[in-house]
């Protein structure tokens, strides 16, 4: 006998966000990506729309990362003293579609830039390369508040995602993003009601819910994963019942969270029953990322180009179901 | 939880003016207030003081649906005004309301299941309001059986257990508290339920305080659906909070400031 299948009718949507403007809208980008857009759970393809691949970005830092492990170190190494090289390495020999640059060099231990120094290189970044961009502050609160939105008026009209805005630290970024007609990264600690709640009050500084992309931070396979996979379950299932404060799409930083965990970065000889450390932390990359386009995850921010390629095969076989 | 709005009902004075004179300006006000205020559904009532109930119902129909498309709960015991409302909704529709009565369900079931429209079920017949739990399951049961019979969907249907007075019947209240809750035990799947939320303080002083807190404790029994006056901020804040207590909605911070943005424009 047949069986037919038991599919949810969902009243609501998660909301679509472009990221890169081209010549026709304004910017100088070769292309654009959507992301979002959903109107079921995760991969259920028979039972909404899921206009949009997931995509993913390739990381790269305007400073020398310190804690990259040598898989990594060999791949990018060389480039790490000149990031634009760097990004255009990305994209010409990665064939990258889009960068997230992680303005590390703001940071008061990493080199400490001006924010007139940033700007200058996010107009140098967008001048070198074609493809969208994410811009991602230092991590320290304070210098982010005035490099973010310098860089944001750099990119004036590029329509970037920029972040992170987090509850204690939004006003100035939202503001900035407004006016320079950028998106948002809304950041929270795996906790789906400050994740609402910084929604909320960004929509009421005037960028509306609609240029909003939660991260609603993330833990490596073996290191939270699951936390994050039920945050984004949660949201996932309010939005699609119409609740328009947690519609928004999904950005995972999976690179920096599977590079730093032992099992990727630990050597053989050490843990000889691990298996070679070459393949290991690729491997938990690849696997990371693969649970959190389960769990929903519509932007993947990686760094390993292997385990990208990897992904894309893979997102591509998921959507010829 | 579904709050019709219930302030477009000739009972009241201004309304049954509007009505009298066609002044569809107030009619429509009073609609998009209570859209404004969180109703997802407007209740349609010509009132008792309606000379011709069949044509106001149309024309209160059609002045509503100039200026929003939420659902309409064409309010009327008479199933003649409902099939004229019916025919010029364009939005959608819910029928209120049928009873037990077998003559009724007749009518109105085939009507409903034709217009996709949701139905609302009084425990009631024309032998009078039930005295106690048991005679409202059993009403509510005849009215669950015959729409099964007929193929309409259970979903759609909304059981009102008939809310009565607190300074009337208070010895019913828990009883019709407990009915909620059984109602929608009546069937897989189960039915929903619906109270005319006012109607438990007739008469009573302090309306606004009985109204909330029977909603809250309705609300605990599982209840679906209320008509009630979505211009009570103090009511509309309890349902929210409910809402979020039941975990029907993410809790933040700005909770009550969120449903507003969870509603869709008018």
């Amino acid at each position: 006998m047949a069986q037919d299948l038991m599919l949810e009718k969902w009243s609501g949507k998660i909301s679509t966000v472009t990221i890169g403007a081209t010549i026709a809208d304004g910017g100088t980008r070769k292309h654009s990506i959507k992301i979002g857009g959903e109107k079921s759970l995760p991969n259920l393809f028979k039972e909404g729309a899921i206009p949009n691949k997931t995509q993913i970005a390739f990381e790269i830092w305007d400073a020398p990362p310190t804690d990259w492990p040598d898989e990594l170190n060999k791949i990018y190494g060389s480039y790490y003293k000149d990031p634009i090289t760097w990004a255009k390495t990305c994209v010409e020999k990665y064939k990258a579609t889009c960068l997230c640059v992680r303005l590390q060099a703001a940071h008061p231990d990493f080199g400490n830039k001006t924010a007139q120094q940033e700007a200058q290189f996010i107009k140098e970044l967008l001048k070198a390369v074609a493809v969208p961009l994410v811009i991602i502050g230092c991590g320290d609160d304070s210098k982010d508040s005035l490099i973010l939105p310098a860089c944001s008026e750099a990119a004036k009209g590029e329509i970037c995602l920029i972040g992170s805005a987090v509850q204690n630290n939004y006003k100035t970024l939202a503001a900035a993003l407004s006016a320079d007609g950028h998106n948002i990264i809304a950041e929270s600690p795996i906790d789906i009601n400050i994740a609402k709640q910084l929604n909320i009050l960004i929509s009421d500084m005037g960028l509306p819910l609609e240029k909003i992309v939660i991260n609603p931070t993330i833990g490596a396979l073996g290191y939270g994963l699951e936390y994050a996979y039920s945050i984004m379950e949660r949201a996932r299932l309010a939005a699609l019942s119409g609740d328009k404060t947690v519609a928004s799409p999904f950005i995972c930083f999976v690179g920096q969270e599977s590079w730093q965990v032992k099992e990727a970065k630990a050597n053989a000889e050490e843990f000889p029953a691990w298996g070679k450390e070459t393949e290991r932390g690729i491997i938990w990359e690849i696997l990371t990322a693969t649970a959190l386009i389960q769990a929903g995850a519509d932007l993947l921010v990686m760094r390993h180009p292997l385990a990208i390629e990897k992904i894309n095969k893979y997102i591509e076989e998921l959507y010829q179901c | 939880m579904l709050i019709i709005g219930e302030l477009i009902n000739g009972m009241y004075t201004r309304i049954a003016k509007a009505i009298a004179e066609k002044d569809k300006a107030t009619i429509q006000k009073c609609a998009l207030d209570q859209v404004k205020a969180g109703a997802e559904a407007l209740d349609v009532n010509c009132g008792p003081a309606s000379a011709d109930p069949i044509s106001d119902m149309r024309w209160l129909v059609e002045t509503i649906q100039e200026v929003t498309d939420k659902e309409l709960s064409l309010d009327s015991s008479r199933p003649q005004s409902i099939k004229e409302g019916l025919k010029a909704a364009r939005n959608k529709v819910i029928i209120n309301s049928t009873t037990a009565d077998l003559e009724k369900l007749k009518e109105l079931v085939p009507l409903a299941k034709k217009h996709n429209a949701k139905l609302i079920g009084l425990a009631i017949n024309s032998k009078g309001i039930p005295h106690n739990k048991d005679q409202r399951l059993e009403l509510a049961a005849g009215i669950v059986t015959y729409c099964v019979e007929q193929g309409f969907n259970i979903e759609g249907l909304y059981l009102d257990p008939i809310l009565m007075p607190l300074n009337v019947a208070q010895t019913q209240l828990k009883d019709i508290l407990e009915s909620i809750h059984e109602f929608k035990l009546l069937s897989q799947p189960h039915p929903k339920t619906v109270i005319g939320l006012s109607n438990i303080s007739q008469g009573a002083k302090s309306r606004s305080l009985i109204n909330r807190s029977f909603m809250v404790m309705a609300m605990a029994e599982g209840l679906d659906c209320a008509i009630l006056n979505p211009l009570d901020k103090k009511l509309m804040n309890a349902v929210i909070t409910s809402e979020v207590i039941l975990n029907n909605k993410i809790y933040c911070d700005s909770f009550l400031e969120a449903y507003g943005k969870i509603q869709s424009p008018l």
